[in-house]
């Protein structure tokens, strides 16, 4: 299996004022390395402002890293112009209801990008590629020349999904797609990114909040606590048999869709906001909500370590974590 | 036998739009104990939201309560004035909005904001209702309660925020509270105790909560009913463990099978519900899920069926039923 996607130390810092000499960034990615295979789904999950969307659009170049490097199936395009890559590289937004223009025509949306990459010769040509396009995500013809305000919430995410198939992409960063759907929605939308899937052999990244959804779609999942990656491993492996101590307390706070073992489970509620991502704690940036924190997580952060095949975790207490 | 502190009968709420009239709650009754946890679950626009609104007489501008009973805890709501209202607002009903974000005043302080309504429902001077909110912040947990009262909401993050709004709605120690979506908004650790911390208060205050969410999980950990409503009607009633183990709707169905559940062992694919939700400006003649349901029958398109007593506390409104009743009722004669 081959890597499409690899990301190798990347940083992603954003100026917020201070003085000129002494400027003050959010560090929103912070050290981040991991890989996607081809045709896989790499899942990633943690609270707002953990920085999981931010690596999504880094990855797409849309916004400049500030360090570390990108590769596209083996090439480095941490600084290359994008205009190729983009054909390639797609995403889906989280909110159907501002990532389209309401004063384009669904045709007109989707197909805008076949005609920035001049993929239609003519008006005719561009249109059956459309309509080809909006069947294929489960719309027709009829709804080409309406406009988006004329959609539910579950088809104007088909249409941003279609917009996104329009350049036959190899990589779709999906960002939150479902989060703002109603579950019967929901799943519709998350069956068809799995058809999709299967059919155009797509590979995604998918950022999420919902284990759940997350969990049913990934093979391997990331778990982010600000800026930081904090765990990594195969999407069974890190929920049946997770190690880091935010990963438990993410997972125990998620409430059981079955009664019966809601009245049973116990609950690991962490104390506590998510600190400030302008001013993180020094070491371990979950020290200040662990209940295993030692003097060591203050003075050395810890490093992603591999823990078994293909599971990876940074904590320091690992061996004391239950 | 616990008393009875809410009681719907029928209850019609209708938008008068220029489009149209939109039935938002269409003949929805319950009842509700003291002490009682209702979930109330469905999808955007159908009508959990409005349904519990009406018990406040919140309704927004070109909305009416068009038909129907509400009697809580002596009160008859719908021939209450705006005035006679305001009374019973803030002080036996209250509630908490979804999003903690807009729902405080930016302009005045926290402290402000948890004493206007000490002070609009009680004798006590400005000092004592000072006093009152100090350890209201205390009660839902926010550390350095005196320096907190000074500020701007702001300077709070969003689990902070929504403690404030759950403390000014515990203000007047209010018989019923209205949570709509009261997590929705925030993270899941913050989530977890914001839960926790109502479940706490309920015991200690022992107040009536209505849960309004879609998100099945904060219902099965919270509720001990379940009303399921669709399209403005309340397809399904149950307990907890009605609805969860032995739904009878075929929507309660659907919803339950369109999960994806984090505590499955392999990949099973999701059945979704297919088709989008109704229009409510144009609902259907029969039942309102008939166009989206499997196994819809003829008379679905024609006639809203009646309730079905399953058991106790359990009733659902689907043709289905009433056919096995009716068999049912065959074999014994």
């Amino acid at each position: 299996m081959s890597k499409l996607i690899e990301i190798q130390n990347l940083k992603q810092y954003f100026p917020v004022g201070g003085s000129l000499l002494k400027p003050k960034y959010v560090k929103a990615v912070d050290d981040v390395s991991f890989f996607i295979n081809r045709g896989e789904t790499l899942g990633l999950v943690g609270e707002s402002g953990c920085g999981k969307t931010t690596i999504g659009r880094t990855i797409l170049r849309l916004y400049e890293p500030t360090d570390g490097k990108i590769f596209y199936d083996g090439v480095d395009i941490t600084h290359v112009d994008m205009l190729p890559y983009r054909r390639k590289m797609q995403i889906v937004f989280q909110d159907p209801y501002a990532s389209l223009d309401p004063r384009m025509t669904v045709i007109d949306i989707v197909g805008e990008a076949i005609d920035i990459h001049k993929l239609a010769a003519n008006s005719q040509e561009r249109k059956e590629k459309v309509i080809s396009i909006l069947e294929r995500v489960g719309l027709n013809s009829e709804h080409a020349n309406r406009y988006p305000h004329e959609f539910s919430g579950g088809q104007r995410q088909r249409i941003g999904i279609a917009r996104a198939l329009a350049m036959d992409p190899e990589f779709i960063v999906c960002d939150e797609p479902v989060s703002a759907l109603d579950v019967s929605i929901q799943a519709q939308i998350v069956n068809m990114f799995e058809e999709l899937q299967e059919e155009m052999g797509l590979t995604y990244l998918f950022i999420a909040h919902d284990l759940g959804v997350v969990k049913h779609i990934s093979k391997r999942i990331g778990v982010m606590y600000l800026g930081k990656l904090v765990e990594l491993a195969d999407s069974y492996e890190l929920i049946f048999h997770n190690v880091h101590p935010y990963t438990k307390s993410l997972i125990s706070a998620i409430p059981i869709v079955d009664p019966n073992e809601a009245r049973t489970r116990k609950r690991i509620v962490l104390e506590g906001d998510v600190p400030s991502p302008l001013n993180p704690p020094s070491g371990c940036r979950f020290r200040t909500r662990c209940k295993y924190a030692t003097d060591l997580c203050k003075e050395s952060e810890p490093e992603l370590k591999e823990i078994s095949s293909g599971h990876y975790a940074a904590c320091h207490h690992l061996d004391r974590v239950e | 036998m616990s008393k009875v502190l809410l009681d719907m009968q029928n209850v019609r709420v209708s938008f008068f739009t220029p489009a149209g009239e939109v039935k938002a709650v269409n003949d929805v009754s319950f009842q509700m104990n003291e002490g009682d946890v209702l979930g109330i679950v469905g999808e955007s626009g159908s009508g959990k939201s409005v349904t519990a609104y009406s018990i406040m007489g919140l309704l927004a501008s070109g909305g009416r309560i068009v038909g129907g009973s509400i009697n809580f805890n002596g009160h008859r709501i719908e021939q209450m004035t705006e005035k006679e209202l305001r009374k019973i607002r803030g002080n036996e009903v209250s509630i908490i909005f979804q999003d903690p974000m807009t729902s405080l005043n930016p302009v005045y302080t926290i402290g402000n904001q948890i004493c206007e309504v000490i002070t609009q429902h009680t004798n006590k001077s400005k000092k004592e209702a000072l006093a009152r909110a100090e350890e209201l912040l205390r009660l839902v947990g926010i550390n350095e309660p005196k320096k907190r009262l000074k500020q701007y909401p702001h300077e709070l993050s969003g689990g902070m925020r929504q403690r404030v709004m759950i403390a000014i709605a515990l203000a007047c120690e209010p018989k019923l509270l209205i949570a709509d979506e009261p997590t929705t908004a925030l993270d899941v650790t913050i989530q977890a105790q914001i839960l926790e911390l109502m479940n706490e208060l309920k015991e200690k205050i022992g107040m009536s909560i209505i849960m309004i969410t879609h998100d099945l999980g904060v219902v099965a950990s919270m509720c001990q009913k379940i009303a399921v409503m669709y399209a403005g009607k309340i397809v399904e009633f149950g307990t907890v463990d009605d609805i969860f183990y032995n739904p009878q709707h075929e929507y309660t169905k659907g919803l339950l099978r369109s999960i994806p559940r984090m505590e499955d062992k392999e990949h099973k694919k999701l059945v979704p519900i297919e088709g989008s939700p109704v229009d409510l400006l144009n609902p259907p003649a029969g039942c309102p899920f008939a166009p989206r349901c499997e196994s819809c029958m003829k008379i679905c398109l024609r006639q809203m069926p009646p309730y079905t007593t399953i058991d106790e506390h359990h009733y659902s409104a689907c043709w289905l039923l009433q056919k096995q009743e009716f068999e049912k009722g065959g074999e014994k004669a």
